[in-house]
Order: C-alpha cells, then structure tokens, then sequence
C-alpha cells in the first residue's frame, strides 16, 4: 500500500500528541509500518505546533512535507490555513471551527483573518466540526480532539472497532467512557 | 515474533540502555534529549538521577564505569559544551564498563539557542560518534555503543537530532543482559591524568581511533547487519549520508546507491574510497556541518555537498528532489497568516514579574528557560540570553565595564533548576569581586521549559523519592548576601517596593520571587477571572502583560476564557476600577 500521510496541527495544549499516538497505535495494530513526528519543548507553550503520521507498507521519512497531506486535522481554524500548502489537491481537510487568538492579534500587530473557512473549502474537500460545543454537550469539554478524530474516521482505512480499540487502550482509563462517546459523536457527523 | 511497540527514539534508547545491563545513568534535562531519563524510570535494575548539570552527569557516569559499571549520562548539544570537561579527559582515560553519551543535537533549533554539530565535538574530543537513523537502530546502536566503548577502552557518543529523538517508529524488545561484574583495579597510569601519564595516554587515544578506523569496514551491529551499510543500486549517483537524513534518500531515490554511515566518527576510509570508485556520482547528504564532506575531500575524493545543501536547518525529501533530481515542486505558497510562538501560559508567575519589571523600565540580564520569552512584546524585558548561568555573570560584567550606576535599571533573571546548574558559580562571583547588582530568582519549583523536572531544590529525585530539598535562600545567604528576599511571585505591590529599595543599593541583593509552574501537577485551580463591563473604563491595562486568556472585545471592553483563566489574579491586581472579579469555575 502507497503511505498515508497525516497531519494534525493546532495550539500548543490542545492535545495534538494524544491523537498522533492513536493515529500511530492504529496503523501498527492494522499491521502497517508507521512512523510519527512530534513537537516538544518550546513549541509547546501556547504556540502553533504540528505532527505527522505515515503510515503503509515500508515507511521512511518520518515528516509529512509542503503538498504531500492526504488528511489535515486542524484544531484551530488559523492553524488549517497556515498548513494548508501542505495538503494535497486532492486531499482532505478536517477541521475543528474553533478560533484562538495569537498574541500578535491580541495586542493588535496582527489581525485574526476573516473567512477562513470559506478559503478552506474553496481550495480543498473540507469538514467543519463544531468539536467544543459537541464536547460540552457531552459534559467533556476536554475531548473536543477525539470528537474531531472521529469526525476524521472515514477519511482513513480503519474499521470503527479498530478504533474503538485503540482509544481505549491509549486513553486515560478513567476518561475511556467520556472519549468514546466524543468519538462516536464525532464518527456520525 | 518478538513485541514491537510503537517508540520515540528517546524511548527506544532508554530501552536499549536497559536492555544493555545499564547500572547507571545521570542527565540534565534538555529538549530533546529528557525522555530518555524519563523511560529510564520504569527499570528498576537503573539508578537514573537528575545531576544539576552536564559536567555533573558525566563525571557520575565516569564514576561509574570506572568502578566497573556500564554507564551513561544524557544531554543536548548544548550540555556537551558543559561537559566538556570531563569529555575530553575521559577519553585519554577509557572505560572499566562501558560509558555512553547520548548528545541530542537541534538542527533547526526547536528549542535551543544554537545549531552546533555533536560530530565535531567527537572528533575535537578524539571519542568514537554512533548515530541511529529512526528508533530501532536508535535501540540497536545504543546497546552497540556499550560493546565498542569495552571493546576499544573508550567512552562514545550516540549522536541524535530532534527529528529522531522526536519521532516514533516500531521496536522489539529483547532481553536484558546483565554484565558480569568487572572487580575494580588500581590503575594510576590510567586513571588520574597527571602530566606524565596523560603523555602515554594521547599516544593510546590516536591508536585506538586508528583501529576502530580500519576495522569500521567489518563492525556487525547484534542483528548482524553492517554498521556502516552499503547497499548498491543504481551507480549514477553514490549517497554517503549518516543519521536522519539517510531516511529522506530512501523516500526519494530508494533506488540510488548508498553508503549510510552508523560510525560518524571515526569514519571508514577503506569503505569509503571503495564506494567512491563505484559510483559516477558522490554526494554527500549530511545535516548541518561538512564533517563528512571535508574528510572525504581530503581523500582526494570528488563530491558534492554543501554546494547543494545547506549547513542550516533540518534536511528533507524535497530537497533531494530539487537539488538531484532538478524537479519543479508544484507547491501552493503557504498563506501569510499571523505567527503564533510561543508565549507563557495564562497564570505564568513569569508573567507577573515581568509586568513590574516592565512598568519600571528594567532591562533583564536573561537565562535560558521559559522565562526568555519575556524578550518579545508584550513584555519586553529581557535584553540578552546567552547560555545556561549567563544571566548572572554576565550583568555582572556589565557593572565591571559601565559602573554601578549604569546597571540600576538592570536585573538578572534566571529560573530556579537554571540557578542551581550553573548560576550559583556566577553569584558567588559577584559576591567575591565586590559586585553591585540585582538577580531576580524566578523560582517556579520545578525546570518548567523541558516539561516539569524534579531538580535539587524540589525535594523529590528523578525517580520521585523524597530528598532533601536545598533552600535557594539559606543558599543565597551562606555566600555572604546580607540582602536576600523571599517574595510572591504575584505581589506586584511588594515585589514594585522590593525591586524599587534594591535598586540603590551599593551590594548585591537576591529576590526569590516564588509560585509554582501552573502546569505542575495536582495543582487544582477552583477560581477565574470575570470581567465586569459596566465597570471597565476600557484603557488596556489588564492586556498589558499579555495574558492569553484575555481578549479585547469590539466596543474596548475585555472577555476571558474561562477554559484557560487560572486566576492568578494579575489582571485583576492591574485594573484600577475594580472592573475585574473572581469567581468560582
């Protein structure tokens, strides 16, 4: 099989690590070599941070590069457009509409753009989530990222057991419940 | 089939320490080197220990292996510079057990303050240089590097960038082998490293570089595969490459001929001009500095290298195809869309200081750790960063060259793991040449920057046992300091008189400013922060410090996220009209 390539972008804290090692666990459980790139130390303090996950028959390179995405997985709506270039023409943008501020917008040197996703769309096959709000509903705030992974499950190859499995063997034990719920909330947008 | 468990290459080293007979290990935490302390803690058979810095951990780890132990110590590149000391000598003394370095280097510096090449330090230092290309060699070498440096009496380095370290890819596990127990032995000649024996020993040194160079070509890693792998293809072009970069050759050309190198230094010439003569063609692929290239060169060997690639930065697969195989990339332009760098979190204690510090106009001397974002604006505080400890020295190089006057509108910050690896030479410093000066310990309980590392003033070990915790301030005062002052870190009203008093005095003064890290565990935050519109006179002065929390509505008035508000209060300390109250979550 030809590799898959995905990226998942976001803020610093949003969780951008637990889904890359669940999208890892569950190429390796398919029975697929992978790799995973991840973003650690400074990065991490509140600003833009990106992994990869490739996964297929032999993988070497463990980075996804400019135009070679075939899923995005955007926390934040700003941080779907600064990796879009990285997308595929045909790939698929999946991405939560959540807006977070970056200091330079908070203290007025930059502005938040407008329409993104309108920009999304026209450029690429892309899936709006409202993650935080169905989150909420479920009274799990913090999933908001499994709710968007779920949402992302039909743009890859797995059966919906595969990922159950996996999300309960990589979650928080006492979360297990909570997640799955997000995933399935997610899973049947 | 053995059990494969998806690995950073720092998992996958710790793994491979422990699957050698490692006894012992000692490290300073530093991205992206810190995980592989962090998986040393699952083995019980490790004694794994934060030192409270580099030259520390390589000096236990000598210990150690002097004693006849297989050790290790861990560090970035930076570290290295630390531990030098010890590096360079040890290496004219060899091993009883085996001792092994990992140094993690930065190419791209994600989160470091330079882009230095471990490669050169290994052949300055005369000590053999493994590096891994992804986690299953990252285990394999790693246990390798503990059967050469026994085999050729000498301490290694395994080389790692962040890429490497950073990334994730399958790895078995096998057994752990417990090394037989070497008796200590009384060797002057070979281990106290006076004039006369260091003599003999240099002699010893160029030898053993010399062997390990003409046996490189036959080295059989366990699996049995070469080290130094050849594997012919198409004999257009030749790769010699080594590392991370090797990964991005097989993406691209997997058809080209390579010579991957798993021994960067010393390197294989036998092998080398062997596969030079072989190939149309030689490039060399090779992050950040020509250490291949230039050897090769000095062969007589025609290739390229830095003529195609550059010294900066990490490498990649487009690269290849752009400079080699001269494609046009139908790449999109990535949208300018406003940066988002890091910035402290919302109830940083940091943050808090810096506001007073900027409200009074002064420049900070700055360290390395969280606390150097306090160079970019909002806050705008912080003048200079250098290194580990240079905070303190250095302003106080200031006031030898400008005078006491001159260094009133200056501080030295630096946080409290950082004041404990290397600032407490630089205060002593100060105290003994007579200094005038102020130094501001951010002390946050915990080395924030690496991801909340227990250090000697913390009162738990790596392995999370209680300890004695050293006090920063019986610290301060035992140097002599009259003037040492405890103050939380979110006063800004007595942290303002503090600094303000300090200012004019003829000594030097230490101010503690203390709050934990607010990522550190079992803190529970029960409060938030809520604006109050009618009250809000809209003048900014809460966004001043640049809380990301807060956001400025279109009609001037404020909104905080209650998901991010930790309500440490800083906004609320700032408003003049009361126009900020908290408020259970």
């Amino acid at each position: 099989m030809a590799t898959t390539n995905i990226m998942i972008v976001g803020v610093g804290g949003q969780g951008t690590l637990l889904t890359s090692r669940i999208l890892g666990k569950l190429a390796l459980a398919a029975g697929y070599d992978v790799k995973i790139s991840e973003v650690h130390g400074m990065s991490q303090r509140g600003g833009s941070v990106v992994t990869y996950v490739r996964y297929g028959d032999k993988v070497a390179e463990p980075i996804v590069e400019e135009g070679q995405a075939d899923v995005l997985i955007a926390f934040e709506r700003l941080e779907a457009l600064r990796y879009l270039h990285f997308v595929k023409k045909d790939g698929t943008v999946i991405v939560n509409d959540q807006r977070m501020d970056p200091i330079s917008v908070v203290t007025g040197q930059a502005t938040y753009p407008e329409g993104i996703i309108e920009t999304l769309k026209s450029r690429r096959k892309t899936m709006v989530v409202d993650a935080m709000s169905i989150a909420k509903s479920i009274g799990s705030p913090k999933s908001f990222n499994v709710v968007v992974l779920g949402a992302s499950a039909k743009s890859m190859d797995y059966t919906k057991d595969q990922w159950i499995e996996v999300i309960k063997n990589t979650v928080p034990p006492k979360t297990i419940d909570k997640n799955l719920e997000a995933f399935e909330a997610g899973y049947n947008l | 089939m053995a059990e494969s468990k998806m690995m950073l290459g720092n998992e996958a080293i710790a793994r491979g320490a422990y699957e050698a007979g490692v006894k012992v290990s000692a490290a300073y935490p530093g991205t992206p080197s810190t995980e592989i302390s962090e998986n040393l803690v699952q083995y019980d058979e490790i004694y794994a220990e934060w030192s409270p810095n580099e030259k520390v951990a390589v000096e236990v780890a000598s210990g150690a292996s002097i004693s006849g132990v297989r050790s290790m110590a861990c560090m970035k590149h930076v570290g290295l510079n630390v531990a030098s000391d010890p590096l360079y000598t040890m290496s004219y003394i060899g091993v009883k057990g085996g001792m092994v370095l990992v140094v993690a280097d930065d190419p791209g510096m994600y989160s470091s303050q330079n882009e230095q090449d471990t490669r050169m330090i290994g052949r300055a230092s005369m000590v053999p240089v493994l590096e891994p290309s992804d986690s299953t060699e990252a285990k394999e070498y790693m246990k390798y590097a503990f059967d050469l440096s026994e085999k050729y009496d000498t301490p290694m380095i395994l080389r790692t960038t962040t890429r490497l370290a950073h990334s994730q890819g399958p790895v078995e596990f096998e057994e752990r082998v417990e090394p037989i127990d070497i008796p200590y032995e009384r060797d002057i000649a070979k281990h106290v490293m006076m004039p006369a024996m260091a003599i003999k020993r240099h002699l010893v040194v160029e030898d053993r570089l010399n062997r390990m160079a003409d046996d490189a070509a036959d080295m059989k890693l366990p699996s049995g595969v070469a080290l130094n792998r050849v594997e012919y293809g198409d004999n257009k072009i030749g790769f010699i490459t080594c590392g991370i970069a090797y990964q991005y050759i097989k993406e691209v050309m997997p058809e080209a001929s390579v010579l991957k190198l798993g021994l960067v230094n010393p390197l294989p010439l036998s092998l080398i001009k062997e596969f030079a003569g072989k190939v149309d063609r030689l490039i060399i692929f090779e992050e950040l500095e020509p250490v291949i290239e230039e050897q090769v060169k000095a062969l007589g060997i025609k290739c390229e290298g830095k003529e195609l690639f550059t010294r900066q930065g990490e490498y990649s697969a487009n690269m290849l195809r752009e400079k080699v195989l001269g494609l046009k990339l139908d790449i999109e332009e990535a949208e300018k869309v406003a940066p988002r760098p890091p910035i402290l979190c919302p109830g940083c204690p940091h943050r808090s200081v810096y506001s007073v510090l900027n409200k009074l106009k002064i420049h900070a001397a700055g360290d390395i750790g969280c606390y150097t974002l306090g160079a970019v604006a909002p806050l705008s505080v912080v003048d200079t960063t250098i290194c580990m400890g240079s905070s303190i020295s250095s302003l106080h190089g200031m006031e030898k060259a400008k005078g006491k006057d001159y260094i009133r509108s200056w501080v030295a910050v630096i946080g409290d793991s950082t004041f404990l690896h290397t600032g407490v030479n630089s205060l002593m410093n100060m105290v003994y040449n007579k200094a005038t000066g102020m130094v501001i310990i951010l002390d946050n309980s915990t080395t924030g920057m690496t991801g909340h590392q227990d250090h000697a003033a913390t009162g738990k070990t790596l392995k999370g046992e209680p300890t004695y915790a050293i006090n920063l301030y019986n610290l301060c005062k035992s140097m002599g300091i009259e003037h040492v002052y405890e103050v939380n870190a979110f006063d800004i009203v007595a942290l303002e008189e503090t600094i303000r008093r300090e200012q004019d005095r003829d000594e030097v003064s230490v101010i503690i400013t203390k709050s934990p890290c607010v990522l550190l565990k079992g803190q529970v935050f029960p409060d938030k922060c809520v604006p109050i519109p009618e009250k809000c006179k809209k003048c900014g002065a809460c966004l001043r410090p640049g809380c990301p929390a807060l956001t400025r509505n279109e009609d001037g008035t404020i909104s905080i996220d209650d998901t991010m508000c930790n309500a440490c209060g800083l906004c609320m300390q700032l408003c003049k009209f009361e126009a900020i109250k908290k408020e259970a979550k």
